[in-house]
């Protein structure tokens, strides 16, 4: 599978990262070698092969519902890059 | 004018808030109305290294109202990652469900114009619910993550809807479903019932569905059908003016009556859904099933069957009454009170939800009991007040939540049939009176109406107006 | 020489005669990180304050004759994947350069009631993701055998504090070998247990279905007691094994008679430097000669495990690495111009390249129209290599083969090639995706470097995995060799 620029801008933008013009190039072809690397699993024939999401045979792990304290506010903006008012500022959503 | 006759096909997304104590993944409130970020955790907030863990009763709520909504219930259900970026979703992605949802095929009934209706319910699965934005003009948005991580359903119908009429009777009809399994508020304006709309319309006969519009930000239940009529009059027009209507979602703006584009707003959106690794299955056995699906109380169509075969109410009544079960409890609660199910049934069509619509409050926010419109409508049955002092004293219900027969007493209003005092008010309005009595006796039958205005003025209204009239008759006839 | 050399026993007969006080043991530890680190470069946060406070607080405990945890004084390093509240945890990233924890880890937490001390936070690849510390975005962790090369990684910094002897045990954390090789190049014990058998909640997400945590140590024994410290069930974790935690340390008895050893040939092939396989085949007769049987054996699937795991793990990495977005904590991106540029700037600002690329390739995998083709995929080949680890544990007790290619490569050798670098993990992988527990273990030198011995054994069957390599450690002198600093 041999990964174009557009296409590396394509997952760029989905994954919220700016590649730089002279970055593309470079992560096009590393991400070209690793998906070649990763046609090799198509020798195997996996038709009748269940997926395995974990590997412990564990099920319907559940808690109750009982509230737990929260943290106070200003541990909750203790890292907040900007804050305003108790809330989390960001820029404008709508433009 | 369109020569052309569409047909309009939609689908809703209805998301229901589940009134857990807890969140879904964490032990933090879902309380609503909390000071912003005063309801979070490092779960909820995203932080690195949390893990969600499942609340149990937010599965069981899904389950059950799957079960009401007569879904399939599948035996092993899992959470899948739903990937996007967005400032409410702390973790850039949503826990939510897409290869294994909680039900599916499910169907409900709806009534429009004196029909039933079935509508296909593709699909209930669960997921945890947003943050809340708050646009602060050109310069940001505030963050707020209170309701991050509170359990929603997220149910999706079949496109089987075919007027704005039948989407708004299906979301109310959701609604009592909901209210009634009490797996949820159900508040629109709280924002605990949420709808979103795919609509498109086609030249009837035609197999294919046309292009779809997705509608967003209907707010009421009234929002939805005015928004869904907005959209189905602007396809119209395009198809008719030869255009093509464009995929896209729009915004339905209520004060404005229209829907805009948010092109541009949005990407094309690939939300890479994929197992989280964070949770494990869930499965869901027989014998869970079994206990949720015994826990489901009588539904409103189980209902409205009854009140129409047990106390003969209309069906519109029995439908009014039992599209919310407040309403229903209360009329049930009123005949442990009173016999008389038609009069209840008119009281609460007529003078409580008058109060209601015009008071913009909800049943729980007045102090009418069951048992005190059951004791009112009693009352009434026994001639203890006329049915107009009875609105009176309803009033003063409404007002002070006083038993009717306390508030009776209190004031004096208890209706007058007392034939010799009745008596003697009309021979007093009958003497000063005389033109209308000429009146009366030359033929103008109408001039008894002032004549027992009078005697009912002089009583304040108590007296017994059958016996008025039948004294005032014999009187002037005599 | 330093006061860890005595090991844990003697530590604790020693305060408990009161011969020795906690504080003079964090303080030599702390005078070790001094000394060493300037070349070692393990350590991104050192929190003097913090273990003289705590260790005045067990020197009051020791004074009172009060109940004394199982790691009670010990000087311990803390990978900085996992949070500590109110101390610094950036995962050696720019992005969490200035991040204040609010919370603190469960293994944290366990420590605490096991009375170690916290020396600092340990520095590794950015966001665990690398086997050399190159990819630490602060500086590189430098190998205590030789400041040319490399530590190993992700749990470079773990590795490498215990080897130079800057505090007595460490944790690390495990995702495709970040514990075992690290190990294997600074000559230390790193055990990687049972996937579930330590709690996750406050390691940092790498991929979340292979992450694990573990104590990286001096000796087996150490390693054994600070297992027992932090395994068991969390119920903050739902993928945490309900399981009864056995004792790790009585566990030691060095009897092996009887042990039934399986060797894969698939790890000793032409891929495997020959000192290292040399070094492996010494031990392995060292474990016959104590009694010991070993066949050889297959596990067929080893040569497709290095392509599951990237896809599987890249795959999960591009979600749970997506919650860096500059807007709950980490670095902000100065006047962006819209939320877009927000998002794209705070994080190409705040991750390094091997972060970035692995990003673009689970975003890659995951996305519409490739999903099957790899993420599920991947997922079925990790049933079959499962499934190959599960049919030799039939016959077999223990796998026993070397945990990495080669001994430690130098800096800068293998930077362009993404590739070449991750092949250093071929044999640590595959273990990782079957979720069994696996220890490193030094079991000789090559060229003056430490080797690894790997030994892999059943699903929560720590025990015989420690007993096997406590006797092979006891029966040799490999562990006793220290680097000259």
């Amino acid at each position: 599978m041999k990964i174009t620029v557009e296409q590396v801008e394509h997952v760029a933008k989905l994954a919220r990262l700016n590649v730089q013009d002279d970055e593309k190039e470079m992560f096009a072809e590393q991400l070209s070698a690793i998906l070649q690397y990763a046609e090799k699993l198509n020798e195997l024939d996996t038709d009748n092969v269940e997926p395995t999401t974990h590997v412990l045979p564990l099920h319907s792990v559940m808690r109750e519902d009982n509230v737990r304290e929260s943290l106070p506010i200003e541990r909750v903006l203790q890292n907040a890059p900007e804050d305003e008012d108790g809330q989390f500022r960001v820029p404008a959503v709508l433009e | 004018m369109s020569t052309v006759q569409y047909e309009t096909v939609i689908g809703l997304e209805v998301h229901v808030e589940l009134h857990t104590k807890s969140k879904i993944f964490c032990g933090c409130s879902t309380e609503f109305g909390a000071p912003p970020n005063t309801h979070t955790c490092p779960v909820c907030l995203g932080h690195p290294g949390v893990l969600p863990v499942l609340n149990r009763q937010a599965v069981e709520y899904a389950i059950k109202a799957a079960m009401a909504l007569n879904c399939q219930i599948a035996d092993i259900s899992h959470f899948d990652r739903k990937n996007y970026f967005y400032p409410d979703s702390p973790k850039a992605y949503q826990i939510s469900q897409a290869a294994r949802p909680i039900g599916e095929h499910g169907w409900i009934d709806i009534e429009v114009g004196g029909k039933t209706k079935r509508i296909g319910i593709t699909r209930l699965h669960l997921e945890e619910d947003a943050g809340k934005l708050t646009h602060t003009g050109a310069f940001g948005s505030l963050v707020d993550f209170n309701r991050v991580g509170t359990p929603l359903v997220e149910i999706v119908s079949e496109p089987e809807i075919s007027s704005p009429e039948e989407a708004r009777a299906y979301l109310e009809k959701m609604r009592a479903i909901m209210q009634y399994c009490e797996v949820s508020d159900v508040k629109m304006e709280e924002g605990s019932l949420r709808c979103d709309a795919n609509i498109s319309i086609r030249p009837q006969g035609q197999k294919e569905f046309g292009i779809r519009a997705e509608l967003k930000n209907m707010n009421s239940f009234r929002g939805v059908q005015r928004g869904l009529e907005y959209e189905e009059i602007r396809q119209a027009e395009i198809l008719d003016e030869g255009g093509v209507v464009v995929q896209e979602t729009r915004r339905w703006d209520e004060a404005k009556g229209q829907t805009f584009s948010m092109r541009g707003k949005e990407e094309a959106h690939d939300y890479r859904y994929f197992p989280d690794p964070d949770l494990v299955s869930v499965e869901i056995g027989a014998d869970w099933k079994e206990r949720i699906r015994a826990s489901i109380p009588e539904l409103p169509d189980a209902r409205r069957a009854r009140y129409s075969a047990d106390y003969g109410l209309p069906a519109y009544d029995a439908q009014v009454i039992t599209s919310s079960k407040p309403l229903a409890d209360l009329f049930e609660e009123s005949l442990k009170h009173t016999d008389d199910a038609k009069s209840v049934s008119n009281w609460i069509m007529g003078e409580l939800l008058g109060h209601l619509n015009t008071s913009g409050l909800e049943l729980g926010a007045v102090p009418i009991t069951g048992q005190s419109l059951g004791e009112l409508v009693g009352l009434i049955g026994k001639g203890t007040v006329s049915s107009k002092i009875a609105k009176t004293v309803f009033k003063e219900m409404l007002q002070s939540g006083k038993r009717p027969q306390q508030i009776v007493e209190e004031q004096g209003l208890v209706q007058i049939s007392d034939e010799g005092a009745i008596k003697a008010i009309v021979t007093e309005v009958v003497a000063a009176n005389p033109q209308s009595v000429e009146d009366y006796r030359a033929g103008k039958d109408k001039a008894i109406g002032f004549l027992v205005g009078q005697v009912m003025k002089q009583s304040k209204g108590k007296a017994n107006p059958g016996l008025v009239n039948k004294l005032l008759t014999e009187l002037l006839k005599g | 020489m330093t006061l860890f050399d005595l090991g844990l026993r003697e530590i604790h007969n020693r305060l408990h005669a009161g011969e020795l006080s906690v504080t003079e043991l964090v303080k030599d530890s702390l005078q070790k990180v001094g000394e060493r680190d300037e070349k070692v470069k393990a350590f991104l946060t050192v929190d003097e304050e913090g273990a003289l406070a705590s260790a005045a607080k067990l020197d009051e405990k020791l004074a009172a004759g009060e109940e004394r945890g199982l790691l009670f004084g010990l000087p311990a390093g803390i990978k900085d994947n996992i949070v500590t509240e109110g101390l610094r945890t950036t995962c050696a990233s720019q992005f969490l350069r200035n991040f204040d924890p609010v919370y603190d880890a469960t293994v944290v937490k366990k420590l605490r009631a096991a009375d170690s001390v916290t020396i600092g936070k340990l520095n590794m690849d950015e966001f665990a993701m690398g086997g050399s510390n190159e990819n630490s975005s602060f500086y590189p962790v430098r190998n205590p055998w030789n400041p040319d090369r490399v530590p190993g990684g992700s749990s470079g910094g773990s590795a490498a504090a215990v080897a130079a002897g800057e505090v007595y045990f460490t944790l690390g954390s495990d995702t495709g070998g970040s514990i075992r090789q690290p190990a294997s190049y600074c000559g230390v014990v790193g055990l990687k247990p049972t996937y579930g058998l330590v709690s996750r909640f406050g390691l940092v997400a790498f991929a979340s279905s292979l992450d694990q945590i573990g104590p990286v140590t001096r000796t087996v024994e150490d390693s054994a007691y600070v297992l027992q410290a932090i395994a068991g069930h969390d119920d903050r974790d739902s993928t945490s094994a309900n399981v009864d935690v056995p004792d790790y340390v009585s566990a030691l008895t060095g009897d092996i008679k009887g042990l039934r050893i399986a060797v894969p040939k698939e790890y000793m092939g032409e891929g495997v430097d020959p000192q290292v396989k040399e070094s492996v085949m010494a031990a392995i007769r060292q474990l016959e000669s104590l009694g010991a049987t070993w066949e050889e054996v297959s596990l067929p699937h080893t040569e497709y495990a290095l392509a599951a795991y990237y896809l599987l793990s890249s795959s999960e990495a591009s979600s749970n690495l997506a919650r860096f977005d500059g807007v709950r904590y980490g670095v902000r991106a100065d006047n962006p111009d819209n939320l877009l540029d927000l998002y794209l700037k705070s994080r190409s600002e705040g991750f390094g390249d091997e972060v970035k690329r692995r990003i673009m390739l689970g975003t890659y995998a995951l996305s519409s129209g490739y999903y099957d083709a790899y993420y599920l995929k991947a997922q079925k080949v990790r049933t079959l290599i499962k499934q190959d680890f599960d049919r030799v544990f039939e016959k077999f007790d223990v796998i026993v083969g070397p945990t990495a290619p080669t001994t430690a490569f130098a800096i800068g050798s293998q930077t362009d090639d993404p590739l070449t670098m991750y092949l250093n993990d071929i044999l640590t992988i595959p273990v990782s995706l079957a979720g069994v527990p696996a220890i490193s273990i030094p079991c000789g030198f090559a060229d003056d470097m430490p080797v690894g011995l790997q030994i892999i054994g059943k699903p929560f069957d720590e025990q015989t995995v420690l007993r096997v390599s406590h006797a092979f450690e006891q029966s040799t002198d490999h562990h006793k060799r220290r680097p000259q600093i």
